[in-house]
């Protein structure tokens, strides 16, 4: 049991790795999709919409074995001979699929209800149009978009215990090889609840803080 | 892509959709059923019990669903208890490891929608309810439960969808719902751009369909109300009927009169 410990510890780095990784990555395509939605070029918003509408209808689990064996697939028929996909990194490409999906609906919502008298004050200023969207309506869109953002950012930290089917050696994946090993399911799958309870709970509670730091007084 | 192939798996991945409503279907009805009572003591003022419910709704909102069915499906087993009871017959079956798990994970979500929803119906209607004496139980079956059910539809839709997604989680204890039928199709073909393409495909429709009922279903129940006098008109009624007034009839009754005015009095009263 000591033993494992060791192994949990790995695992939780693990997790966290994972999660940050394709929270960020997630987040770079939300914003990029966010903003094609809301640009006047009629395909690619038409294309970005077909985009988080589709994921949005699929599991996640199902996704991931898309990138996971359809990868291995694609790479297998590029070198010739039978190569074998990391779970590690298809479970951050797929993940980073999901979370730019959901994240791209909540960033569009926010961008929206920015007032379009910035963007119009801003170009008054004479910032170009990159430095608008970056220095004035981001940073007010943060705002409106924290709530939402933590929740996906919850529900992402959850999701990577279904990269565990694929091989990935995260908390959820050393509780099922403890488990089997050790005859004793019950200890080591409430321990990992316990990792991940640990973890969602640390989350909600950073992003209070950030909340209540990013408010406005008397709003 | 190899289109015929694609069909074929169609036709063959179609076997598992049964399943995947099934377990959707049975354990957001259970959640359901469970959530209601739950919401409203969720809801209630006493801390203890408001307690007791938020710490069942954060633990099983705050893991993963994966562990969740594996401590269920696995780790229930270890326990003595279990085995030998009644229901241990139904415990050894992935599928009602699987029903419970989502059932109760489903309670949970559900749950803190209606908490949302019942403290969002407007104080004075309740206030309004009390006043015209309807008894606790009734105040909740006749007012709050109704306000607080269209309230919650829109977020209980992505509630139905999450399930439908999650779903999929049953593929690892062996249930053959459209995943699991999509994972063993993969192994034994080694196609898998048709394969999961085509559970892709069953997948989306499913949800388009969802979305659809649920629309269909807020534009029916968003109908006879508008939105800014739905609460009053809605406490209007059902105090004319639990008084036996119907506001249009009886006008000549002398004895409903002070009762007809009151009650139309409190609808302009919570309108502004």
């Amino acid at each position: 049991m000591s033993g494992f410990f060791l192994q949990f510890l790995l695992g939780f780095k693990v997790t966290i790795v994972v999660s940050l990784a394709s929270g960020l990555l997630g987040t770079a395509v939300g914003l990029i999709v966010a903003t094609i939605k809301l640009s006047r070029f009629r395909l690619p918003s038409l294309i970005a919409q077909g985009y988080t509408t589709i994921v949005r209808g699929l599991p996640e689990l199902l996704v991931i074995l898309v990138i996971y064996f359809g990868g291995t697939a694609a790479i297998t028929a590029v070198f010739g001979r039978y190569v074998e996909i990391s779970p590690f990194a298809a479970g951050v490409v797929a993940l980073t699929i999901v979370f730019g999906a959901y994240s791209a609906e909540i960033f569009r919502g926010a961008i929206a209800s920015i007032p379009s008298g910035q963007s119009e004050a801003a170009a008054s200023l004479g910032l170009s149009s990159w430095q608008a969207w970056l220095l004035v309506i981001v940073p007010q869109m943060m705002r409106v978009a924290l709530p939402g953002f933590c929740n996906l950012w919850v529900s992402l930290l959850k999701d990577t215990s279904l990269i565990s089917v694929v091989g990935l050696t995260d908390i959820m994946r050393v509780a099922f090889i403890g488990a089997g090993s050790m005859r004793a399911p019950l200890v080591f799958y409430l321990a990992a609840s316990a990792l991940y309870l640990l973890l969602t709970s640390l989350s909600l509670l950073s992003f209070r803080l950030l909340q209540q730091r990013l408010a406005i007084p008397g709003h | 892509m190899d289109f015929h192939l694609i069909f074929e798996s169609l036709g063959i991945l179609a076997d598992g959709v049964l399943l995947t409503l099934g377990l959707t279907l049975l354990s957001l009805a259970i959640g359901f059923t469970v959530s209601v009572p739950l919401g409203f003591v969720r809801a209630s003022s006493n801390r203890v019990f408001s307690g007791t419910v938020l710490s069942y709704t954060y633990v099983f909102r705050g893991t993963p669903l994966l562990v969740q069915l594996f401590l269920v499906y696995y780790g229930l087993s270890q326990l003595e208890i279990v085995r030998n009871s009644i229901a241990w017959p139904l415990l050894r079956e992935p599928f009602w490891c699987a029903l419970l798990t989502f059932s109760l994970n489903s309670a949970a979500y559900t749950t803190e929608l209606f908490c949302g929803a019942i403290q969002a119906v407007p104080r004075g209607i309740v206030e309004a309810a009390k006043a015209l004496g309807l008894s606790p139980f009734m105040q909740k079956r006749l007012i709050i439960f109704p306000l607080a059910f269209r309230t919650v539809l829109p977020s209980y839709a992505n509630e139905v969808i999450g399930m439908l997604k999650a779903s999929s989680v049953a593929s690892t204890i062996t249930l053959l719902e459209i995943t699991g039928r999509a994972r063993q199709l993969v192994s034994e073909t080694f196609a898998p751009y048709e394969v999961f393409f085509a559970a892709a495909v069953l997948y989306l429709l499913l949800t388009l369909i969802v979305t659809k009922l649920f629309q269909i279903l807020e534009a029916h129940l968003g109908r006879s109300k508008s939105d800014k006098d739905s609460g009053a008109t809605h406490v209007q009624v059902v105090a004319s009927k639990a008084i036996g007034t119907g506001l249009d009839r009886n006008s000549g009754n002398a004895r409903s009169k002070p009762l007809k005015s009151f009650i139309a009095k409190l609808g302009r009263s919570s309108n502004e």
